[in-house]
């Protein structure tokens, strides 16, 4: 392995809150090649790829380029090297064209000082044509759809001279037809000579588009190997040292009664745009509906205004069946109405207070004795949920925030899926936790439902939809393109072409299918 | 993964006192620029406040309207609000205990109660407006309490000329106020008043308030995270209001006790500046209501022992806002020794043998 | 005379201008560093300094521009160390603004009485004010001269400054990075600017336009320094900002609202309506502007979560 062209060696990487990201982490790859970087979540994939980056520094370990050693200590020092990185989360100015978010930082100038509009969106086009992707550069960022957003992304590297394309996770966004059309885009460009790093956890298409894989666990490198070289399920093992294929025993529903239902909800976001159109949908007791659909299709706006989060611009919801006027956070409890928010961080937990506080801060008033708070049971209890959900702490007065994200999740759980719950709103319930974690939450959902609650599961793991859920809507442009009140022979493919809006069933056949 | 709890303590007050040192350090070069005594006046500074007896009493009296205002800025900043008008409160509450002293008749307590009862009720409509602004329509409450405290100062001075002033003095001040208003005095000799306990149950109450009621819980927790407290099913816009409205009781009523118990004319032609102090009292007590008198002690040490400076070896009492200003500034400064912390997190964590 | 015969003269269109040149400064100061994400709080303080640094420069020099350097070095290189507070040494933001106008404040006095011994104002030190400048042509005619010119040639730098910075943020490659560091910080690192550069240069045009308002405060608006004398207006600014939206025309002429609450309090002080009502005009106008604008933008806000700020 001589040939490496960038190559990372006994890398250690602690973050200020003392958990240790990486350790021992050794990376290395070839010119040319579309390299998987493939773990579990947490296994500290991005970390390595900040490092890389130059956005975070490692403690101790080397990084060499061409054979050189280089200190990677900005993304400006790597941009300079030649390295590209694509976030998850993507870098974009929202209010600025694509044309100009590629010119950032190299802007064209007129005069000395001013900016060249023209060259900025003639250079930004014909960047685009030259790879061959298809794209306005005009259209403004907050306009632009997940996927445009990604491709410009994609040429933001390339305009600054990117050799070394570090994707993280850039597949989770997308459809799988989108996801079609990035290998081809990537495919072209390994032929090009560029070198892409591709971060994943999803096995599939890193068998399919990747030479070769390094996997991580728990901080550390375990292996790298050739793709043809290897299986899925050996890849499986070393990821999780166990292995695991997604497959849930459930007992058929028992629906019941309609619990939750909306009528013409529609509902516009900030700038206007109507994000959910005239939407009916019924949820029944006892049964775990999934709902499908590309990020960005309406599926948050639908949870928050289901949980009074946010006001429909018309339209109602009724729960169990009684209409009620201005939705609330406090009414919806009152109705034993329970949510898990998809941003856990930021409207979950409180990272800073108590795991105690977390728990039980809708329930406080259980434990009052006039105004005053009863301390001991609330610990008391909070004990006893802390033991329940297996959450990994010391004490009940850790604060939520020192937690991993899947103990974080079970602490979010412990609070929302309680016996009482009677409808419960899982937006994302097990996204970028462990599997442990995920499991828990998911065995719980379905405790909850056999025991009459009603589900609502917004996922984009299509995987955990069609395993947990008893029917599927999928949601696309603010509208549900499709009904299925069975999911046995359901492919994900399938419910990609409905996501895309390749396929449709009728508004009538729908809302008769899944409201008649 | 988690670091000893003892690491981090100390570790927490190294930097406390380190910080300390550094501003003291600063002060000195700045003072050895102003004087040509720099050693006499630094030792003015530290060992004024406690040459008499009638010196150091001096401290707790200045320790009783700092206590209030940092217990009212810290009920207040537990909402997450940054409301200043802890300063216009206080001003108010004092002018308004002093126009109650003058014109309502009846037994010393009655009026006295009254007063302070006043003087906090006209805090709580001061600290609301700022409150009820950024709840309601998200106006920024920093810069409406900066205004407001500047037109409250303006409003008061108007009604003090109309109401209260008293024309015989040549200097501005009101009527003078009855003895039997006057709190009672705790230590013959000094100016030490009844202010004191006041001020003791007030920090009870508050403490109480924030860490043992469904209230101060869900003020905690709104302050903590706006958007999970909503979530949660909480009032927030109530809990939000009326943690305003009782950081503002406080400081109104911090103002009136001032007023009885250490004048007896009303005489403040500006604002007192204690607003903002209540500030800096909150970041060296850490927000934490029982430790506000101790920080407050300090504060009133280091003033006493900087007023003492400038009578000694006239060097201008003021520096002490930039010793404090320092103090503050390390204090809340996250980034100062934090490699060295990190190194220590870094040892702790690997050695631990835990990872994330 | 009623009300109005006091606000349609000449003399008051005058003191507008002059009232609200520092006003205007610090106003352009506070939008850019909020265009780049930055709150500036510390606009007080920044110009509380450089009005005493102004005073300082001029007397010991004998050199009126010398004041008006020093007063500009010592804006940039206060707004930096607000700067360096809050993104090198990371105290939080309002936190360092609020710290540092209060030590500006005590500050200024200490340094004022060490060198005068006085605790009031700088009188005895005779520092001067910057020239009135005669505009040719424009001063012969009636009215419009009467008001635009005779004005200190700090007001004229106010005007002009507004339009460079409404070009700079518009135009050039750096106001798209200041729009970049406010909107969306990390998409300026994952290009490979440096956020800190941007935000650090942001801060120091911001302390040059504090700057040049506070010696305006001790050099035109009268010729000494004294405690306290910005007296708000880095406040009245940062509502400026919030009412014009950040945006450089909007925020101005907000300020010019404000200006014209100040100027219509000294032409009041010769009625008989009590003073101290008058005083509180500007501060009363700048609460009212605020939350009247608050208003207006919190009805338009639909469409969103109660989550999603």
């Amino acid at each position: 392995m001589n040939d490496a062209l960038l190559k990372a060696e006994n890398i250690l990487k602690v973050y200020p809150n003392g958990i240790v990201a990486n350790r021992g982490v050794n990376f290395e790859v070839q010119k040319g090649e579309i390299h998987a970087l493939i773990g579990e979540n947490g296994a500290g994939k991005s970390t390595l790829m900040k490092i890389l980056f130059g956005i975070e520094t490692p403690e101790e370990g080397t990084i060499t380029l061409n054979g050189q050693e280089v200190s990677i200590d900005s993304p400006k020092k790597a941009i300079s090297l030649g390295i590209g990185m694509v976030h998850q989360h993507f870098m974009l100015v929202d209010s600025l064209s694509i044309a100009e978010n590629i010119a950032l930082g190299h802007e064209p100038l007129q005069r000395g000082m001013f900016l060249d509009r023209d060259k900025i969106v003639k250079q930004a086009g014909e960047l685009a044509e030259r790879y061959h992707f298809e794209i306005d550069v005009n259209r403004v960022v907050r306009d632009a759809s997940v996927g445009v957003k990604q491709k410009a992304e994609i040429l933001k590297a390339l305009a600054r001279g990117a050799q070394i394309l570090i994707l993280d996770e850039p597949t989770a966004v997308l459809t799988p037809q989108e996801t079609r059309e990035l290998f081809v885009e990537l495919t072209t460009l390994r032929q090009e000579g560029y070198t892409i790093i591709f971060i994943s956890h999803k096995l599939k298409e890193v068998m399919e588009i990747c030479d070769r894989i390094t996997i991580m666990r728990h901080g550390r490198t375990v292996d790298t190997c050739l793709v043809k070289d290897t299986s899925p399920e050996e890849i499986s093992r070393k990821m999780v040292g166990r292995d695991v294929v997604l497959h849930i025993e459930k007992q058929p529903a028992k629906r019941g009664d309609v619990c939750l239902e909306t009528r013409s909800v529609t509902c516009e976001n900030v700038f206007g745009k109507r994000v959910l159109d005239a939407l009916n949908m019924r949820l029944r007791s006892g049964e775990v509906l999934g709902v499908a659909g590309v990020e960005g299709n309406g599926q948050s706006e639908l949870a928050e205004i289901l949980f009074g989060l946010r006001q429909p611009s018309s339209g109602e919801v009724l729960i169990k069946g009684s209409r009620i006027g201005r939705l609330n956070p406090s009414g919806c409890r009152r109705c034993k109405v329970a949510y898990i928010p998809e941003d856990r961080m930021r409207i979950g937990v409180a990272a800073r207070e108590s795991i105690l506080s977390n728990m039980l801060i809708d329930k406080v008033d259980r434990y009052l004795r006039g105004p005053f708070l009863k301390e001991k049971e609330m610990n008391r209890d909070a004990e006893k949920l802390l033991a329940e959900f297996t959450v990994l702490a010391r004490t009940v007065d850790t604060p939520a925030g020192m937690l991993s994200g899947g103990n974080i999740q079970k602490v979010v759980a412990a609070r929302e899926m309680t016996e009482e719950a009677q409808i419960i709103i899982a937006e994302q319930p097990t996204r970028g936790i462990d599997p442990g974690a995920s499991e828990i939450i998911r065995r719980k959902l379905l405790e909850l439902r056999d025991k009459g609650a009603a589900v609502l599961l917004i996922s984009a793991d299509l995987n955990e939809i069609l395993e947990m859920s008893d029917g599927v809507i999928v949601l696309h442009e603010g509208k549900i393109n499709g009904y299925f009140p069975d999911t046995t022979a359901l492919t994900e493919e399938e419910l990609g072409y409905y996501m895309l809006g390749v396929k449709k069933q009728s508004r009538e056949s729908v809302e008769a299918a899944l409201c008649g | 993964m988690r670091i000893n709890k003892n690491t981090r303590l100390w570790f927490r007050a190294v930097r406390f006192l380190l910080a300390i040192v550094i501003a003291l350090g600063v002060s000195f070069v700045i003072i050895a620029f102003s004087t040509d005594a720099p050693v006499r006046a630094v030792v003015n500074l530290f060992t004024g406040p406690v040459t008499s007896v009638r010196r150091f009493s001096t401290v707790f009296e200045t320790m009783i309207p700092l206590t209030f205002s940092g217990l009212a800025v810290c009920i207040m900043f537990k909402a997450n609000q940054f409301n200043l008008a802890a300063e216009g409160a206080l001003y108010a509450g004092a002018l308004t205990a002093a126009i109650v002293g003058i014109y309502v008749q009846g037994p010393g307590w009655a009026v006295k109660a009254a007063a302070i009862l006043a003087g906090g009720m006209i805090g709580c409509l001061i600290g609301a407006i700022p409150g009820i602004a950024k709840v309601r329509w998200g106006a920024s409450e920093l810069v409406l309490s900066l205004m407001l405290n500047t037109v409250v100062l303006n409003l008061g001075t108007f009604l003090f000329n109309r109401v209260a002033r008293d024309p015989a003095p040549s200097y501005a001040a009101s009527y003078e106020l009855p003895r039997e208003v006057s709190l009672v005095n705790l230590i013959p000799g000094t100016r030490m008043h009844s202010g004191l306990i006041i001020a003791a149950c007030f920090v009870a109450g508050s403490a109480v308030l924030i860490y043992k009621t469904k209230w101060g819980f869900q003020l905690n927790m709104t302050g903590s995270n706006l958007n999970f407290a909503k979530y949660a099913g909480i009032h927030t816009a109530l809990i939000i209001i009326s943690a305003q409205l009782v950081g503002g009781f406080i400081a109104g009523a911090g103002g009136a006790t001032e007023m009885l118990g250490l004048y007896r004319r009303f005489q403040w032609t500006s604002l007192p500046g204690y607003g903002f102090d209540g500030v800096i009292l909150n970041i060296l007590a850490g927000s934490n209501p029982l430790l506000i008198p101790i920080a407050a002690f300090f504060l009133a040490f280091v003033r006493i022992g900087a007023d003492y400076m400038y009578r000694q070896s006239d060097v201008a009492a003021e520096i002490v806002s930039i010793i404090e200003g320092i103090i503050i500034l390390l204090v809340m400064a996250s980034a100062f020794l934090a490699k060295w912390e990190h190194r220590l997190t870094t040892k702790a964590s690997v050695t631990g043998g835990e990872s994330a | 005379m009623n009300f109005w015969e006091y606000v349609f003269t000449p003399s008051f269109a005058y003191s507008v201008i002059r009232v609200s040149t520092p006003l205007v400064l610090a106003t352009l100061g506070v939008v850019i560093t909020s265009k780049a994400g930055i709150t500036n709080i510390g606009m007080e303080g920044v110009m509380l300094t450089s009005a005493l640094a102004a005073v300082f420069g001029s007397a010991f020099s004998g050199n009126i521009w010398v004041g008006l350097l020093a007063a500009i070095l010592c804006g940039i290189a206060a707004s930096l160390l607000l700067g360096y507070l809050s993104m090198q040494l990371k105290v939080d933001g309002a936190l360092a603004c609020i710290v540092f106008n209060n030590m500006a404040i005590g500050g200024t006095v200490f340094a004022m009485y060490t060198v005068t011994q006085d605790k009031g104002n700088t009188i005895s030190l005779h520092s001067g004010s910057l020239p009135q400048i005669q505009i040719p042509i424009l001063k012969e005619i009636p009215v419009l001269g009467e008001i635009f010119s005779n004005h200190n040639v700090l007001s004229y730098a106010a005007l002009l400054l507004t339009v460079v910075i409404c070009v700079l943020l518009s135009k050039t490659a750096l106001g798209l990075r200041i729009q970049a560091a406010g909107e969306a910080p990390q998409a300026l690192s994952s290009v490979g600017v440096d956020l800190k550069t941007v935000r650090y240069t942001a801060l120091g045009i911001s302390g040059l336009l504090g700057g040049i308002g506070g010696a305006f405060m001790s050099m035109g608006y009268v010729s000494w320094f004294s405690r306290d004398m910005v007296a708000g207006r880095g406040f009245i600014a940062l509502a400026a900002d919030a009412m014009g939206n950040s945006n450089p025309v909007g925020a101005v002429l907000s300020a010019m609202l404000f200006a014209m609450a100040e100027a219509l309090s000294f032409t009041l002080q010769t009625t008989s309506i009590p003073p101290e009502l008058v005083q509180m005009l500007p501060y009363l106008v700048t609460i009212i502007g605020l939350i009247t604008y608050s208003i207006k933008k919190s009805r338009s806000r639909s469409g969103k979560s109660i989550v999603s700020n």
